[in-house]
């Protein structure tokens, strides 16, 4: 693999707008902090020294590059090739520690003392846990009491290594009211905090830094492709929730027309309102967490409550960037439930011996349901690894 | 005839700058909190104690500037069926039974740009409203609702916090035509404890870069640290020490009136 751990290091987008979409849209008191973050950022990315220490980082510490893997028992059950992006294997067990290791570098840079960061299923706070055990940074996680109960390994790993997980009481008890909160935090510290946002969300610059520190996904998936599978995929499939793991990967072939991209969002129990995670494909525009996307909303622009069996696709928001590719038919986005998430998740368990993330079981649903039309190969995110939802697992198990 | 914008912006004037000694109270209060119908008695009532403008709060469910009284007190109003429709029908209720100080909403914008800014702008100034403050909506993005404002003769209340630099405190100036909101320390409202008050450095300098009245608010539950502000603020905003009031008695009229006559001295 030529230079692993390379990111796709673009200009920001002026105003942090794609389209219509994005903005920054936050308190007073934090607009001059995030005018100089998209600055250090800027600044950071040009800087090979700061590139280098990234990149071996990923390579060294957290085991880029990761894996491009032929899932031949898949293909077989499928019917055409399927390849899957071991994001599983990275330390920490999901995709999130490309951005937590990026932005603790960039934090410290910054000479901000004290991080602090919302999670949903408990991935980017212990990724962010991670990153600041290993830098030596004090860490404060904030989390909806409900994913508390429902990732208990992630609450106990987290503070085993240092960090101290907050618990939200307020709202839905779950990654909005740990987003609200984590933000709050930032607005009160800000002159010596930074906020390492979990994905491709929140006011500019983040949805532009998160991507951009995720793009070592689909860079490296690209030239395995080529090398592996002597060509680029028909498809390129990602679960969405705030929708990170997707922009990482899509980003390698944005500018191959010919590879389809295909993102997909939690269909939960139901399309009625609240019984869902699906924000591009059952939302309408507005702003939330400072940034102007798609959400779930009522019709007076009430963020409503949402339901998904994966923790990290509960969420009403979805990135800018998706919503923006969304209008411009680039990416197409589509639904998948619990049922169906639940069940990928024991297929690829029985056929590959891999456990994946319930979200991105997700994804391993609608990657087997999508033929292309030339019957080439299928790329699939696996983004995490599922040891966190095997509680969620056994007691969906039970109740059905 | 006076255009009506510079009817709404010389009301609000006159009221914050016509004290002439200790700073005016502008007391914050939740529509529809506690009850549904509990918002025109309160704003008659704010009125009678002698306040000099009222910030009515309209809720939103992820509200990002407010600490947990005023997030509680938010969603309790969402709870018992709030809207922006109903407020501004409660407004318009409140000043057909007397209500004429100055009133402006403050608010967030998703609810707003779900009504259509220009909607939102031309419905509120019909009903009796003032002024606007929209508390995540920044200086650079100001120019949507700044263009319906204008044209409905709504006032627009810019806000600036301890972190904002100089040339930006100018910018907030210009933008405004209301007042100008100063944040006295880095936080949500209703934050007294977790970081310095570095109110009276920021009025210093904000009173360098504009001339409109200037508002110091977050935090504030004393009559001395009214006092305190004498000479440097116009105004000052009290909010989740009146919300706790107005939450705890069984006449959330009468204890917000009590609460403000007390902050009066
Ligand atoms: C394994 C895994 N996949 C996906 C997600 C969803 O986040 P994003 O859409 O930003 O990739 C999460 C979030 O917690 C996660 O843990």
């Amino acid at each position: 693999m030529k230079d692993p751990g390379r990111l796709l290091v673009t200009d920001p987008p002026a105003l942090g707008r794609y389209g219509d979409f994005g903005g920054s849209y936050v308190p007073e008191t934090v607009v001059p902090a995030l005018g100089e973050l998209v600055e250090e950022a800027k600044s950071a990315l040009a800087d090979q020294s700061f590139l280098d220490e990234l990149s071996s980082l990923l390579r060294d510490y957290a085991g880029r590059p990761t894996p491009c893997y032929f899932a031949a028992r898949l293909s077989e059950h499928a019917g055409f090739p399927i390849w899957l992006k071991r994001e599983d294997l990275l330390h920490t067990g999901a995709h999130k520690l490309n951005n937590a290791l990026g932005q603790l570098l960039l934090a410290r840079r910054m000479g901000k003392h004290r991080i602090v960061a919302e999670t949903g299923a408990g991935q980017h706070g212990l990724a962010t846990a991670t990153a600041c055990a290993l830098l030596g940074l004090p860490c404060v996680v904030y989390m909806g009491s409900e994913d508390i109960r429902r990732q208990a390994v992630n609450v106990a790993k987290m503070r085993l290594l240092g960090a101290t997980v907050e618990a939200v009481d307020s709202g839905s008890r779950t990654l909005k009211d740990a987003t609200s909160e984590a933000i709050r935090d930032w607005v009160t510290n800000v002159r010596d905090t930074h906020y390492v946002i979990g994905s491709v969300v929140g006011p500019h610059p983040y949805p532009w830094l998160v991507r951009t520190l995720q793009s070592v996904i689909g860079v490296e998936a690209r030239q395995q492709m080529l090398a592996q599978a002597g060509r680029l995929p028909a498809q390129v499939v990602a679960c969405v929730g705030g929708g990170s793991n997707a922009i990482g990967i899509f980003s390698g072939f944005l500018d191959d027309p010919e590879v389809r991209l295909l993102g997909v969002e939690a269909g939960g129990r139901g399309a009625g309102p609240g019984e869902n995670g699906a924000s591009l494909n059952l939302g309408s525009p507005g702003v939330l967490h400072g940034a102007s996307s798609f959400l779930l909303q009522d019709q007076d622009g009430q963020v409503l409550p949402t339901h998904s069996v994966s923790a990290g696709l509960d969420y009403p928001g979805v990135g800018p960037e998706h919503a923006w590719l969304n209008s411009t038919g680039r990416a197409t986005y589509c639904v998948v439930d619990d049922r169906q998430a639940l069940a990928a998740f024991h297929l690829l368990s029985r056929l590959e011996g891999i456990i994946p993330a319930l979200e991105s079981s997700h994804a391993i649903h609608q990657a087997i349901g999508s033929r292309p039309d030339d019957g080439g190969p299928v790329l699939v995110c696996l983004s995490g690894r599922g040891d966190k939802d095997l509680d969620t697992v056994l007691t969906e198990a039970a109740g059905d | 005839m006076t255009d009506p914008r510079s009817g709404s912006q010389a009301r609000i004037r006159q009221a914050l700058q016509g004290g002439g000694g200790s700073p005016q109270v502008v007391p914050y209060l939740m529509a529809g909190f506690p009850h549904l119908d509990d918002t025109v008695g309160m704003l008659l009532a704010a009125q009678g104690a002698g306040s000099a403008l009222v910030e009515l709060g309209l809720p939103y469910s992820d509200p990002l500037a407010d600490g947990p009284v005023i997030q509680a007190a938010g969603q309790r109003s969402l709870m018992n069926g709030m809207t922006v429709a109903r407020a501004l029908g409660q407004i318009r209720t409140a000043r057909a039974a007397g209500f004429t100080i100055p009133l402006v909403v403050m608010t967030y914008l998703n609810p707003l740009l779900r009504m259509g800014l220009g909607d939102f702008a031309g419905q509120a100034a019909d009903s009796g409203v003032d002024g606007v403050l929209v508390t995540d909506l920044p200086l650079e993005e100001m120019g949507a609702i700044g263009e319906a404002a204008a044209h409905y003769g709504l006032a627009i209340t810019t806000m600036v916090a301890p972190t904002t630099p100089d040339s930006r405190i100018r910018r907030a100036g210009e933008l405004a035509t209301g007042f100008v909101y100063c944040v006295s320390r880095t936080g949500v409202t209703g934050s007294s404890a977790a970081t310095a008050d570095e109110g009276p450095e920021l009025l210093r300098r904000a009173r360098m870069q504009t001339d409109l009245p200037l508002a110091l608010g977050f935090g504030v539950r004393r009559r001395d640290q009214v006092l305190a502000l004498t000479g440097l603020a116009d105004a000052v905003a009290v909010g989740s020490f009146l919300i706790e009031r107005a939450g705890e008695g069984s006449d959330p009229a009468r204890a917000v009136a009590e609460a403000i006559s007390q902050l009066r001295g």
